[in-house]
């Protein structure tokens, strides 16, 4: 990886926390409601698999932790901001929330909020990709507990059966919720689960960005390439708690440090400078400089913006004036 | 017009919408090599490929938000679960996602997908395999319900349903397959909202949907035959949304109702139509209207249980008697 495309990821890796510290902020201040599951800690992962791939064309679908997937996929943080403030100038018109972002122009297939639920959506939108004969591939981000559902092993199976350009990303960061993966998960590494479906693995460290981008770009070769599917486990680490409302109080300090330790942005940042590629000052400058353009463009942006109308409670049920629908009692 | 089978209507439906868009593909439980559990599909395996024509492993959770995600990108499935009692599996994509994602994603995206599933009691099949469920599917705000009885409503709204960009459940009855009744050659289109009066009448109406839509008419004869009573039988073949003005204008014609379902009467389609008339015609009414409904029970596999578990004609006939003080 050359310098120019470190020095890029650090800067979105950053605006990634940042963002994600100021969506802690605002829900404190009760700016923005119901559930909020943040990535601080975990930017390396979307980061590194993004850039290998071909963000904006590919398609990528999440969970509920989806704000950083979808602004590294192009949509304006402008946008994603103000639906978390639920106004009309958010990418969901206020409808969404924050588990549910969406941009399908820019191929982001949208947050879910059932675990495991995107697993098999995004088998279809491979065998979508198949059908019209395009060299896209979707990308899955999900936690290591979305495996235990039924999903998985139902979705794994077809997408191999059916030789799907899906590449499967498991950001191990060895929770669910409040339950330690060991306490929940007969075997633990996640990657040599889907074994048992024939499709080739990995597992990477989710912390260095660099490690995540390479393993990426064997993954998403692999995909592209028609070999069919690929799961990339990445071991990684959430600062806070699975939401806002996790007192996050089951997991140890001494656990917390080591994995603070290994922070993301951090060990970037400490290997450009050792590169000579940075300095200490001029990262603080970039700090500076994003912290201001959160605070005067994306924050004010959200605050600034009206509330959806009321008649928007009605307008997305079903879908306007289809053709096949009306006819009436005959 | 030919006289053809149900599956024969559903088969050309298929076949239809397959030849005009390569974006249309079925899916299902042995719906390709071996043709469809009831032939829905025979013949389209051969015809368009096992791309098209997939045989799914049995993960109907799995293989409904497959078919969920495709169409996010335009493609139409038309998605076949074996019966309705696996579609309690599938019931996470179907109502968390596929109902839900137009609306949640601010009208980004939409989920055209097509879900059929034979329901009902058909014979001693027992009590998994006996299932009545459309009462659930039609809660679903954001997810359309139809339920044709006919093969002419078959082939007609199959054919609305993987042309609308709505979720489409198509509820169908496990004895119908073989019944026949007379389609018209040329392609044609049933609306996926609306009711039909299949019998009309001046004296009482009767609401059935599906299979008890036969039950109605049946019941009709003997009325008219015998008790001189004029039934009109409403066949409500759309239950989400039901047709609130067609309700509505036969009540007020016949100022009686009996509602007929298969289905165990609590939170079902008789409640539902109840709830209508007490909101939009109570006035128009010269008698409390009545359900006739199945046994709140589970189906039992002895087949004289069984059938004393579901409504028939006899218990159609006795309820509008009752209604007309004639018992």
């Amino acid at each position: 990886m050359d310098s120019d495309l470190k020095k890029k990821l650090l800067r979105e890796m950053l605006f990634a926390r940042r963002f994600e510290e100021r969506c802690y902020e605002a829900y404190v201040e009760r700016k923005i409601g119901g559930f909020l599951h943040l990535y601080s800690g975990e930017e390396a992962c979307a980061h590194g698999v993004l850039e290998a791939a071909r963000p904006g064309q590919d398609y990528v679908i999440t969970s509920y932790r989806d704000h950083v997937h979808a602004i590294k996929c192009g949509m304006d943080p402008k946008v994603v901001m103000a639906e978390l403030y639920a106004k009309e100038t958010g990418c969901c018109k206020g409808l969404g929330g924050s588990m549910h972002i969406f941009g399908v122009e820019q191929r982001f297939m949208g947050g879910y909020a059932l675990v495991g639920g995107p697993f098999p959506l995004a088998a279809g939108i491979a065998k979508g990709i198949q059908m019209k004969g395009g060299d896209e591939i979707c990308i899955c981000f999900l936690g290591d507990a979305a495996n235990n559902q039924g999903t998985f092993h139902e979705s794994l199976n077809m997408a191999k059966l059916w030789n799907l350009p899906v590449l499967y990303v498991c950001e191990n960061n060895l929770y669910g919720i409040g339950t330690r993966i060991d306490r929940s998960t007969a075997v633990v590494d996640q990657y040599k689960r889907v074994s048992s479906y024939n499709i080739p693995s990995a597992q990477a460290d989710g912390q260095d960005v660099e490690v995540v981008y390479e393993a990426a770009q064997k993954a998403v070769d692999h995909v592209r390439s028609g070999k069919g599917p690929y799961f990339l486990e990445l071991m990684t680490y959430r600062y806070r708690g699975h939401s806002m409302s996790d007192s996050n109080a089951y997991r140890e300090k001494k656990e917390e440090r080591m994995w603070g330790g290994r922070d993301p942005i951090i060990m970037l940042r400490d290997s450009l400078i050792e590169a000579g590629e940075t300095s200490a000052e001029k990262f603080k400058a970039m700090d500076a400089e994003i912290l201001e353009e959160i605070e005067n463009e994306v924050i004010r942006f959200a605050e600034e913006s009206p509330e959806p109308s009321m008649d928007l409670l009605h307008k997305y049920v079903m879908t306007e004036n289809d053709p096949y629908v009306k006819g009436g009692s005959r | 017009m030919a006289e053809i089978m149900f599956w024969e209507a559903l088969q050309r439906a298929h076949d239809e919408e397959m030849a005009r868009d390569p974006l249309v593909y079925c899916m299902g439980e042995d719906i390709g090599v071996a043709g469809g559990t009831y032939k829905a599909t025979k013949g389209l395996y051969e015809k368009y490929g096992a791309e098209r024509v997939i045989d799914t492993p049995i993960s109907e959770n799995g293989f409904t938000g497959l078919g969920i995600g495709s169409s996010f990108l335009g493609c139409r499935p038309i998605i076949e679960i074996m019966s309705v009692n696996f579609a309690w599996l599938a019931m996470d994509q179907l109502f968390n996602t596929a109902a839900k994602v137009h609306y949640m994603s601010g009208g980004q995206l939409m989920a055209p997908v097509v879900v059929r599933s034979p329901g009902g009691t058909a014979h001693m099949l027992g009590a998994q395999h006996s299932a009545r469920m459309e009462k659930v599917f039609m809660g679903i705000a954001g997810l359309r319900v139809v339920t044709p009885s006919s093969p002419r409503q078959a082939y007609g709204l199959l054919k609305s349903a993987v042309r609308c960009n709505d979720p489409v459940f198509i509820n169908e009855h496990e004895m119908m397959y073989n019944m026949k009744g007379d389609v018209p050659d040329e392609e044609y289109f049933l609306p996926l909202e609306g009711s039909e009066i299949s019998r009309g009448g001046k004296d009482v109406t009767l609401f059935g949907y599906n299979v008890s839509v036969y039950w109605c008419q049946q019941a009709a004869e003997i009325l008219s035959r015998n008790h001189n009573i004029d039934a009109e039988v409403v066949d409500l073949y759309c239950l989400s949304p039901l047709d609130r003005e067609g309700i509505k204008r036969s009540v007020s014609k016949t100022h009686r109702a009996v509602i007929v379902e298969e289905a165990e009467p609590a939170v079902g389609v008789g409640a539902e139509v109840m709830a209508i008339i007490n909101e939009d015609c109570f006035y128009e009414l010269d008698a409390p209207p009545v359900r006739v409904s199945a046994e709140n029970t589970p189906i039992p596999y002895n087949h004289k249980l069984e059938r004393a578990a579901i409504p028939d004609i006899h218990n159609v006939v006795d309820a509008v008697l009752k209604m007309f003080g004639r018992t």
